[in-house]
């Protein structure tokens, strides 16, 4: 039965976890020399199907077929054997190890001798090599991993999933951080082994990217399968309708803010470290959403958290409406009306272990105490009030209040971290990428968000990497490079190619 | 979320595998009761129970002092050593003046509350230096406390040293002081009183006061707390201070109860603090860990410390099964947090 037309068939795949659906007889079928995106928001239940195909999890229903065969896979070892390969989202390579050794991990050529296997660096290094060339990976082989790019460890983790011979290869947000030229060498790589009759599983967030790189498009909502199309027959408002489970024609709230006055004002915000933002000079107003643009490396990141006071700053001048004020850690600079919703959601924002209410209730509980206090213990009931407050407003699916923040998917962690910040009842709302790796129904509520914080006549500032949602809801745009403010542009005159142009160049003077 | 509810509640009728995982510590308390009873039966007295729990009392001011710390993302490897030098300057200043080799030669006799506030002020001291070599000088928890306490060891010697007591064990303690080790309200020993009330301080600590949900945060996530505008250095001190406090205090406890004091007092019990802390179901990754589980933990070893002797069995048996019991505590902990993949 090897004359099948697919090379990977799943058929109605049911997973329960305690408490959740998280797949509904779900079924997927992927041709060989094809690349299949998988969309769907985040709990949609994309990545739980991925791992029920690659052996991660064991589903409670359903079969697979490989090759038109019904195929076991209980574990991820057995996923490679039978030709499935993985490469997650988060990479851990050995950081200390060559580009080769990573590859051949736990399958190093040997030679026998004296009963000992010696490693055959020979036979390592030139087979390394040879995947490198039948990819177009130029690399080389001897190289240590930590001396490459997320970009290149990405790439390695393709090339070894090549070389156990991987006839499916599953991409769990393959690009979520790389920058363009890298996305297009891994396009790049992705034809080629199209060419190569393997398989791709696609998953990403990225609409653009899966109808320039895809063949077919699956999409999933809520545990369940929406259907399958020719990715050449759908366009961006098709995917996004399909997903949501409506049609969306505006993705973003209406712009164009009555501003105000100026509310805040920086002058000359230089960092401590040399290399990191230099004499930076913006105005925020009132009701305006503020955008900052830039490349990755451009330190937009750095001036946000420095103004939060979590960096050092060798000069500069913050003030509020016209009064200087000093920051020297992020209490001060919460009590001074900021929120920062940091880029790094589990580096810096969620903390994991604790539950939903902890979550929430981390600033304000040292800025108010007495809101969240009895003759000055703790009191549960006003807590937790608290925090289903937010649970209801920002629409958070959670089993409970007491659940661990870390179990939830990215989208509705997100809304947490920004149920803490909005229970701060802040002036200034700094977010920091607050939509990557988030899917389309909750950006849209963080966008309705933004716009409401703007209506109520706050300042919204928003670093974002993504171009149409950085032009979709700024009211000004201030571009950074290098560490150094290149320009500031108008709703009214802003393209992407201003604003590539000025992420790209910057003149001293 | 209605669905997700009624999901929970059908969890809850739990199976008899996972009853025994969750109170796996009870089980084995009670198993191990029942054991030492069963060869021995005169185990199971008021006299015997009361004896482990002064046994215990010390070291649950070490357990708790450690819990605050783990919790907090830390580890104090200080306190045994700690415990050893409170010890020797509580003794020391619990002697009376007609004892024929007094630490002190010139000082009077002090009333008790001067031992006792001494060697927690002592531990406090240590705790800072603790904290900042932790919080500013970057050193890792571990080994900054294994150094620390070669340090608090050496000259705990050397004070011991001086003349004229010339490394000679204290003793020669006030009634008082010997009083409050060894005498009971209501047939309530004072120790365990002070452990009892100790723990519920914690207990509060933790879980009703901003700062323990701070302490919590802090240890869950270090750089999502000083985002969240929590003072990192504020907790580091706060948790190292404490954790010293009560280990020196401990150690002025044990001084009282033995009616002796030396610096070999206490050696090794910040291990046996951190494995009951561990087996009462904290994470050294920080961020988790509870009062009643560690104080579990702590009745475990001192119940496995008394028992065994108490059947005739040779005392170096504890360390075997002591160390089968966290080994085992902790894998079926692990499993516990596997089975919710």
């Amino acid at each position: 039965m090897s004359d099948s037309e697919y090379i990977l068939e799943a058929r109605e795949i049911s997973k329960l976890f305690p408490g959740v659906k998280a797949l509904d007889k779900v079924s997927l079928k992927v041709k060989p020399g094809t690349v299949h995106a998988l969309m769907g928001e985040n709990g949609a239940g994309k990545s739980t199907l991925m791992k029920c195909i690659y052996g991660i999890y064991k589903p409670d229903e359903g079969e697979l077929y490989i090759n038109g065969e019904k195929a076991s896979v209980t574990n991820p070892k057995s996923a490679m054997d039978q030709g499935i390969s993985m490469i997650h989202q988060e990479l851990h390579p050995i950081r200390s190890q060559t580009v080769s050794e990573n590859i051949f991990l736990g399958r190093i050529p040997h030679k026998k001798a004296l009963g000992i296997r010696w490693v055959d660096y020979t036979r390592l290094y030139s087979e390394a090599k040879e995947v490198f060339e039948k990819l177009g990976i130029e690399l080389n082989p001897k190289q240590k991993v930590q001396e490459l790019s997320t970009a290149y460890c990405q790439l390695l983790e393709i090339a070894r999933a090549v070389s156990f011979g991987a006839k499916i290869i599953i991409m769990d947000e393959p690009t979520s951080s790389l920058t363009e030229t890298e996305t297009e060498i891994l396009f790049r790589i992705i034809r080629q082994l199209k060419k190569e009759k393997v398989a791709i599983i696609y998953i990403s967030h990225k609409i653009d990217e899966i109808l320039q790189i895809s063949d077919e498009v699956t999409v999933m909502r809520d545990g369940k399968m929406i259907g399958s199309w020719l990715s050449s027959e759908m366009d961006t408002d098709m995917i996004v309708g399909k997903m949501v489970g409506r049609a969306m024609t505006n993705r973003y709230p209406a712009g164009d803010h009555v501003t105000g006055e100026v509310y805040l004002k920086v002058e000359n915000l230089t960092s401590s470290n040399p290399r990191s933002f230099q004499q930076v000079s913006f105005e925020v107003k009132k009701g305006e959403i503020f955008g900052i643009g830039g490349l990755v490396g451009s330190q937009r990141s750095e001036l946000v958290e420095a103004l939060f006071g979590l960096r050092a700053i060798s000069e500069g001048k913050i003030s509020i409406s016209g009064k200087e004020i000093r920051i020297r850690n992020s209490m001060d600079a919460v009590r001074s009306g900021m929120a920062l919703l940091t880029e790094d959601r589990r580096g810096t924002g969620i903390i994991g272990a604790l539950s939903i209410t902890d979550n929430t209730l981390v600033v304000n509980q040292n800025l108010h105490p007495e809101k969240y206090t009895r003759l000055h213990l703790v009191d549960y009931k006003k807590r937790n009030k608290a925090a289903h407050e937010y649970v209801e407003k920002l629409k958070i699916k959670t089993p409970s209040l007491k659940t661990a923040i870390q179990t939830l998917s990215g989208g509705n962690q997100q809304k947490v971290l920004l149920g803490r910040w909005l229970l701060t009842e802040p002036d200034i709302l700094i977010l920091d990428e607050p939509t990557r790796g988030i899917d389309v129904g909750a950006k849209y509520e963080i966008y309705e968000l933004m716009e409401k914080m703007a209506q109520e006549g706050k300042c919204v500032i928003m670093i974002s990497s993504e171009m149409p949602e950085l032009m979709g809801m700024s009211d000004r745009i201030m571009v950074m490079c290098e560490g150094h403010k290149s320009g500031e542009l108008d709703r009214k005159e802003v393209t992407d190619e201003k604003i590539m142009f000025l992420a790209s160049t910057y003149k001293v003077g | 979320m209605q669905a997700h509810i009624k999901w929970g509640r059908i969890m809850k009728t739990k199976s008899i595998s996972k009853i025994l995982v969750d109170y796996i510590l009870y089980i084995c308390l009670v198993m191990m009761i029942v054991i030492i009873a069963v060869i021995s039966p005169s185990f199971v007295s008021v006299r015997v129970l009361s004896d482990v729990l002064i046994q215990s009392a010390p070291k649950v001011l070490l357990a708790m002092g450690m819990l605050v710390v783990i919790i907090s993302g830390g580890m104090d490897m200080t306190v045994g050593r700690l415990a050893g030098l409170g010890a020797v300057v509580a003794g020391s200043l619990a002697q009376t003046s007609d004892y024929y080799i007094k630490f002190w030669p010139h000082l009077q006799e002090m009333p008790l509350i001067v031992p006792i506030l001494l060697s927690a002020l002592v531990g406090a001291l240590s705790g800072v230096v603790t904290g900042l070599v932790i919080s500013k000088l970057h050193v890792p928890a571990f080994l900054a406390g294994l150094g620390i306490q070669m340090i608090i060891y050496g000259g705990n010697l050397l004070l011991l040293e001086t003349a004229p007591n010339n490394s000679q064990p204290l003793a020669g303690f006030q009634d008082s002081f010997t009083k409050f080790g060894t005498g009971s309200v209501m047939g309530i020993n004072y120790l365990v009183i002070v452990a009892v009330i100790i723990m519920c301080a914690v207990y509060v600590l933790l879980n009703r006061t901003t700062l323990g949900k701070n302490i919590y945060a802090t240890g869950g996530n270090r750089e999502a707390a000083k985002v969240a505008g929590i003072n990192i250095f504020r907790i580091d001190m706060f948790v190292y201070i404490l954790s010293g406090m009560l280990a020196a205090f401990a150690g002025c406890m044990m001084a009282a109860r033995t009616g002796s004091a030396t610096a070999a007092y206490a050696e090794g019990y910040e291990m046996d603090a951190i494995a009951s802390c561990i087996i009462g179901g904290a994470s050294f990754a920080g961020g988790i860990g509870n009062v009643p589980g560690t104080f579990l933990g702590v009745i475990i070893f001192s119940v496995i410390n008394y028992g065994l002797t108490f059947i005739g069995l040779s005392s170096y048996w504890q360390y075997i099964v002591k160390g089968l019991i966290i080994v085992v505590a902790v894998a079926l902990d692990m499993r516990k947090y596997a089975s919710q993949q």
